[in-house]
C-alpha cells in the first residue's frame, strides 16, 4: 500500500508541475485533471471511498469540463512569456528551495512523525453529511453568501449597458 | 440554538440587509438610488445595535466555531464604523459617476459580514471563508468603474495577487491541521500546550505561511507591491473601505493566531515581525516622498501605517496588542475620511488627483482644505490628534519590550512622513490657485461622514481613556 501511495504522490507532483509550466492553458487544464485523479487514488488508499468518488465526479467531471469549456470559448492560445519580472527569477527559486528545506527540517525534526496515530476515519456519506450539517453548518451557510457575492460580481462586471 | 443565534446576531443582520438591498434595488426608481444607501446605512446601524447586544452575553456559539467576546465585539464595531462612513461617503459619488448603487451597497455589506466572521471566528475554516468573502467583494468593488482602464487593471491585479496570497493562507491552515488534527483555535491551544504535542519548528512554518497570506492583505513588506496600483485605480470610496476594513480584519486574525495558540512558534515569528515592520515603514515612507499623485501618496502612506502597526506586533506584550487595536480605530477614522474627501475633490471621472491640482484650495474652499489638513496632520501624528496618541502607545509598548532599535527607526520614519503630509498642506495653503480640483459644495451625506471622522480624531486625541479601556479588553485573545 505504501508503494502505491508514493507512486501516485509522485504522479500528482509531476502533473502539478506541468500545470504551472505548460504554455498552453488547455494543456494546463488537462494536467490538472491528472492531479485530481491521482489525489482521488490517494483518498481511496486512505479508505475514503466516498471522497474519492466525489473528487472524480465533482472536480474532474463537472468543474474541469467548465474550465476547459471557458478556455476554449476564450480561444486562449500560446502564452507569451514576459521578461518583466527579473525579481521573481532571481529571488523566486532560492525562496522555494528555502521553504522546502524548512518544511523538510520541520518534518524530520518532529519525533512524533514516526508514529502518528491518525484519528479514526469518518469518511462515509453519513459521517460527511453529519460533519457538514452539525460541526461545519456555519461555514456551509457562509459558503452560500460567498457564491452570492460571486454572482453579484458577474452581474456587475459583465452586464450590458441599459 | 437561540443562544447561538444571538451570539451571531451582528453577522446575521449584515447578511440579511445585504440581501435585502439587492432585492429592493430593481424596485427603486433610478433617480432615487440614494434610498438604497440610506437603507444599507440603516442595516449597519442595526448591526451595531446587535453587536452591543452580543456584548451583554459573551460566549461560544455553533459548536465553538464562533466566539462573541470583547475581542469580536470591538473589531465588529470597527468594521461597522468603516462600512457606515464609506456608505455615507459613497451616496453622492455613485450618483455623480452614474454607477449602479444596489450591488455596491450589497457588496459593502457582505464584505463587512466576511470581516466580522474573521474577527469572531475561532475555527480557521470559518476564518478562511470570511477572508474569501471580504476579498472577493473588494476585488469586484475595485473594478466597479468598469469603463475605466485603471479600475480594470486594479481589480485584476488585486484579484490575481490576492488569490495567490490566499493560497498561502490556506496552506498554513493545512499545516495547522497536519500538526494538531484540528482547525479550531481553542482545541489547538490545548493540544499545542500538551506534552508530546506539535513541535516548535512546525508551528513556525505554519505561522510563516499564515503571515504570507495575511501580510498581503495588510500590505506588509515584502507583499506590498500591489498597493499603489490598486489604490490609484480603484474608485476612491472603495479605497476608503478596502484600505481599512480588510486590513483591520487581517490584523485581527494575525493577533489571534500569533499570540494565541501558536505562540510556541513565535520565537521565530518575532524576527519575522521585526524585519517586516522595518521594511514596511521604510519602503512606504521613502516611496511616498516621490509621489505626485494624491491617491498614490496615500497608498504609500497606508503601507507605512501598516508598518507602525507591526511595531506593536513585534512588541508582543498585552500593551502592544491593545495599542494595535487602538491604532486600527484611529487609522480607520483618518484614512476613510481622507480617501472620501479625495474622491469628492477629484471631480467627475476622478480626473483631478495630482498634487498640483490642489494649488490654492485653501483660498477657494477653506472648509475642505481645513478638513483635509486635520486628516493629514493626524496621519502624520501631530499632538491633540488621535494619530499621535495611537503612535505613542505603539512605540511605548515597543520601548517597554526593550525594542530600542526598532522604536528609533519607527520614530525616524514618522519624522520623514511629516514631510510628505505637509507638502500637500503647503500646496493647499501657500501656493497660488486657481485650484483645479472640484470646488463644488460638499453634499450633506459626505459632510456627515467627514464630521464623524474629524470628531472621532479629536475625541480620541484628547479624551482617549474611556476608549483605551475598551481596547485593552481585546488583549484577551481567546475566551476562557
Amino acid at each position: 500500500m505504501a508503494i502505491l501511495f508514493y507512486i501516485f504522490a509522485a504522479v500528482a507532483v509531476i502533473a502539478g508541475l506541468n500545470v504551472v509550466l505548460q504554455r498552453r492553458p488547455v494543456y494546463s487544464a488537462l494536467w490538472l485533471i491528472v492531479v485530481l485523479c491521482a489525489l482521488a487514488v490517494e483518498y481511496l488508499l486512505l479508505g475514503a471511498v466516498f471522497m474519492a468518488f466525489i473528487q472524480i465526479i465533482v472536480y474532474a467531471g463537472a468543474i474541469m469540463v467548465l474550465f476547459v469549456l471557458v478556455i476554449m470559448l476564450l480561444n486562449a492560445h500560446h502564452e507569451e512569456p514576459t521578461h518583466g519580472s527579473q525579481f521573481a527569477q532571481w529571488l523566486g527559486a532560492p525562496l522555494v528551495v528555502a521553504l522546502l528545506v524548512e518544511i523538510g527540517v520541520a518534518v524530520w525534526s518532529w519525533p512524533g512523525a514516526a508514529h502518528v496515530n491518525p484519528p479514526p476515519l469518518r469518511a462515509g456519506p453519513k459521517s460527511v453529511g453529519d460533519l457538514l450539517f452539525h460541526q461545519y453548518v456555519l461555514p456551509f451557510e457562509v459558503t452560500s453568501a460567498l457564491i452570492l457575492v460571486a454572482i453579484l460580481g458577474a452581474v456587475v462586471l459583465a452586464r450590458k449597458e441599459s | 440554538m437561540t443562544g447561538d443565534i444571538i451570539r451571531l446576531f451582528p453577522e446575521i443582520v449584515l447578511g440579511v440587509s445585504g440581501i435585502l438591498v439587492i432585492l429592493f434595488a430593481p424596485f427603486v426608481p433610478p433617480r432615487r438610488q440614494s434610498l438604497l444607501g440610506w437603507f444599507a446605512l440603516f442595516g449597519v446601524v442595526a448591526a451595531g445595535a446587535a453587536d452591543a447586544l452580543t456584548a451583554r452575553d459573551p460566549g461560544l456559539a455553533f459548536g465553538g466555531s464562533v466566539s462573541a467576546d470583547s475581542f469580536s465585539v470591538y473589531f465588529i464595531a470597527l468594521f461597522l464604523l468603516v462600512a457606515g462612513v464609506t456608505i455615507l461617503g459613497s451616496i453622492h459619488y455613485l450618483e455623480r459617476e452614474n454607477l449602479p448603487a444596489g450591488e455596491f451597497y450589497a457588496l459593502i455589506l457582505l464584505a463587512t459580514l466576511g470581516m466580522a466572521l474573521m474577527a469572531a471566528g475561532l475555527d480557521l475554516v470559518l476564518v478562511f471563508l470570511g477572508l474569501e468573502l471580504s476579498s472577493l467583494s473588494t476585488y469586484i468593488l475595485a473594478g466597479y468603474r468598469r469603463h475605466d482602464k485603471r479600475s480594470n487593471e486594479a481589480s485584476l491585479k488585486y484579484f490575481l495577487l490576492g488569490s495567490f496570497a490566499t493560497a498561502f493562507f490556506l496552506y498554513g491552515i493545512a499545516f495547522v491541521y497536519g500538526l494538531s488534527g484540528t482547525t479550531n483555535l481553542m482545541t489547538l491551544a490545548r493540544r499545542v500546550g500538551a506534552a508530546g504535542g506539535p513541535n516548535r519548528t512546525f508551528a513556525a512554518v505554519a505561522l510563516l505561511l499564515i503571515f504570507v497570506g495575511l501580510g498581503f492583505k495588510v500590505s506588509a513588506a515584502p507583499f506590498q507591491i500591489w498597493t499603489p496600483d490598486v489604490y490609484q485605480g480603484a474608485p476612491a470610496p472603495v479605497v476608503a473601505f478596502l484600505s481599512v476594513g480588510p486590513k483591520a480584519a487581517a490584523f485581527a486574525v494575525l493577533l489571534r493566531v500569533f499570540f494565541g495558540p501558536l505562540s510556541e512558534g513565535s520565537h521565530m515569528a518575532f524576527w519575522l515581525l521585526w524585519l517586516s515592520a522595518i521594511l514596511t515603514m521604510c519602503l512606504g515612507n521613502l516611496a511616498a516622498i516621490w509621489q505626485s499623485n494624491v491617491k498614490r501618496l496615500l497608498a504609500y502612506s497606508a503601507i507605512a501605517q501598516a508598518g507602525y502597526i507591526l511595531v506593536g506586533f513585534a512588541a508582543g506584550s498585552a500593551d502592544g496588542r491593545s495599542a494595535v487595536s487602538f491604532y486600527l480605530v484611529t487609522y480607520a477614522l483618518m484614512n476613510t475620511g481622507a480617501f472620501l474627501l479625495v474622491a469628492q475633490l477629484a471631480g467627475g471621472g476622478e480626473g483631478r488627483t495630482e498634487i498640483d491640482d490642489y494649488k490654492g484650495l485653501a483660498r477657494e474652499c477653506p472648509g475642505k482644505a481645513a478638513v483635509l489638513s486635520v486628516l493629514l496632520l493626524s496621519l502624520s501624528g501631530i499632538p491633540t490628534t488621535a494619530g499621535f496618541l495611537g503612535k505613542f502607545y505603539l512605540f511605548r509598548a515597543a520601548v517597554d519590550s526593550h525594542l530600542i532599535a526598532l522604536t528609533i527607526i519607527a520614530v525616524l520614519n514618522s519624522v520623514v512622513s511629516v514631510y510628505y503630509y505637509f507638502r500637500l498642506i503647503v500646496v493647499m495653503y501657500m501656493e497660488e490657485g486657481p485650484a483645479a480640483v472640484s470646488t463644488a459644495r460638499l453634499p450633506g451625506s459626505l459632510w456627515a461622514a467627514l464630521a464623524v471622522s474629524v470628531a472621532g480624531i479629536f475625541y480620541l486625541g484628547i479624551f482617549p481613556s474611556a476608549f483605551l479601556e475598551f481596547a485593552r479588553l481585546t488583549s484577551n485573545l481567546l475566551p476562557h
